[in-house]
């Protein structure tokens, strides 16, 4: 597993999330730009896992985004991973995580 | 040793179990099940809750503004405060307040002014940088991080890893080697401001405990002021030994929460589940199940008690410690093991607690001195100390 995601994008559609397993793991989202807009993850709570989870993307923001994801059983650390990671590559948090991101700490991958 | 409690201790250990019930677990039913943190608003409402009991800051001593309370009685707590979800490494979610670094009560009163103090009062946290690739459990030896003495200042090189909180911490304890000749007699403990340059947190490493992550580091020309260094230069290992030994008694009694926890769980569930027409309460190989960890709670429970008593009471106390850590830590792992079999299904689900304390409790015997290393403090101790 490397810092960054490197899985695959896919466009944020119903059939290609209808691919996916109901796994727990983590999830990015990014939007015509190209720019990553979010940074999630699916849970031990989250109904239907990555699926679920992305259903629920797709409802939120609409078409014309694309995401990757990977099966992950440690979601949460690979979640704030990702999120720490963003923020040292960019200088900050993807724009729909600011309002809601945990404590994050500061890592300064290679 | 007289193991009844007084009625003081009766009273906190039933307002900490009550306050575990009616504040913590309402609470955690609405978390993610690998989550080690309360919504802010929360843990400041209960944290303040904390301070009306006068409880805040169990494990400080009353000199520095913990309550004052003795070593047993903050071992029945810890026994008490880890009975949840996320009670093993994450008790009560912090709101019982932070100790701080135990090795701090002994820096100088400048240096307690510039960390300790401030880290008392929540304004600071810290951690603590022992364990390199090299290796954690032999350090005298594994440390290959260098500090070269330069003018006023040290110069580190090297890294760490398996380190908790760094990314977030403002300072930590870095033990680096001062001089290459000697083993443990070489080995300096520097307090390190992680906003100084040369201190780089260079990845997360995952590990079962899945709710947080370690760090490794990496120190690449750090300069860190002389009036930085703790203790002595060449002396870090010896730096408030006495403390490190007493830390690992709560240490091993917080294990027994989750353990105590999954026993009830068990007698509970074997008097309601049916098998092949009766319930699993009248099931022989069931029973066995619930005697072996009862076993192990009450055997582990006595050792942690006796430890405390004895460290409590001024008598050398470093092998009861050591029994307790040991004893603690695997008795524990055995009854979560136990009692998922006696779940089945849920036992390895999401739905339950156990499967983030079966994988929460088998890091216990590795962390803290891993359990070979307290069977060497104990054979030490018993045998002799000529045959290591």
């Amino acid at each position: 597993m490397t810092v960054r995601m490197s899985k695959p994008w896919a466009s944020l559609s119903r059939e290609n999330i209808a691919g996916l397993g109901a796994h727990m793991g983590v999830y990015e989202v990014q939007d015509s730009s190209e720019h990553t807009v979010f940074i999630g993850y699916a849970g031990g709570k989250s109904l239907f896992g990555l699926r679920g989870e992305l259903e629920r993307e797709l409802g939120r923001l609409g078409t014309g985004h694309r995401f990757r994801c990977e099966v992950n059983t440690q979601y949460m650390t690979r979640y704030k991973e990702l999120l720490m990671v963003h923020q040292a590559d960019l200088g900050e948090l993807p724009r729909d995580n600011r309002d809601s991101a945990p404590r994050l700490g500061r890592l300064r991958p290679e | 040793m007289d193991f009844e409690l007084s009625d003081e201790q009766r009273l906190l250990v039933q307002t900490a179990r009550r306050f575990v019930q009616e504040q913590i677990v309402p609470l955690e039913t609405k978390l993610d099940p690998d989550a080690d943190s309360l919504d802010p608003e929360d843990h400041a409402r209960l944290a303040a809750q904390v301070k009306a009991m006068g409880l805040y800051g169990l494990g400080i001593p009353e000199e520095y503004g913990g309550p004052a309370i003795d070593l047993v009685t903050e071992v029945l707590l810890a026994m008490e405060l880890s009975q949840h979800r996320a009670g093993l490494y994450a008790p009560c979610y912090g709101v019982f307040g932070g100790t701080g670094l135990a090795q701090l009560y002994e820096a100088t009163e400048d240096q307690k002014q510039r960390y300790l103090h401030p880290t008392l009062r929540g304004e600071k946290t810290a951690f603590f940088a022992l364990t390199e690739p090299s290796g954690g459990s032999d350090p005298a030896r594994a440390i290959r991080t260098t500090a070269v003495r330069d003018g006023d200042d040290w110069v580190i090189n090297g890294g760490k890893i398996f380190i908790s909180g760094a990314d977030e911490a403002d300072y930590g304890l870095v033990f680096a080697r001062t001089d290459p000749t000697q083993g443990r007699g070489g080995i300096t403990c520097f307090i390190v401001d992680t906003d100084a340059p040369g201190f780089y947190v260079r990845r997360v490493v995952h590990t079962l405990r899945s709710a947080h992550y370690a760090t490794e580091l990496q120190f690449e020309n750090l300069r860190v002021p002389h009036k930085n260094v703790l203790g002595e230069v060449n002396k870090g290992f010896s730096i408030a030994s006495d403390r490190v030994s007493r830390a690992r008694i709560p240490y091993a009694a917080a294990c027994l929460g989750p353990a105590i926890k999954a026993q009830q769980m068990c007698i509970d569930y074997v008097k309601v589940r049916k098998t092949f027409g009766d319930l699993l309460a009248t099931r022989q190989a069931i029973q066995w199940m619930i005697v072996d960890n009862e076993i192990d709670v009450r055997t582990a429970r006595f050792l942690v008690l006796e430890a405390a008593f004895k460290a409590q009471s001024g008598a050398p106390f470093a092998t009861e410690a050591a029994m307790a850590k040991l004893v603690a830590s695997e008795a524990a792992g055995r009854v979560v093991d136990r009692a998922i079999q006696i779940h089945g299904g849920s036992g390895v689900s999401k739905d339950l607690p156990l499967e983030r304390w079966y994988r929460e409790l088998r890091i216990r015997r590795i962390g803290e001195g891993a359990s070979e290393i307290q069977r060497l403090v104990i054979a030490r101790n018993v045998i002799g100390g000529s045959f290591h």
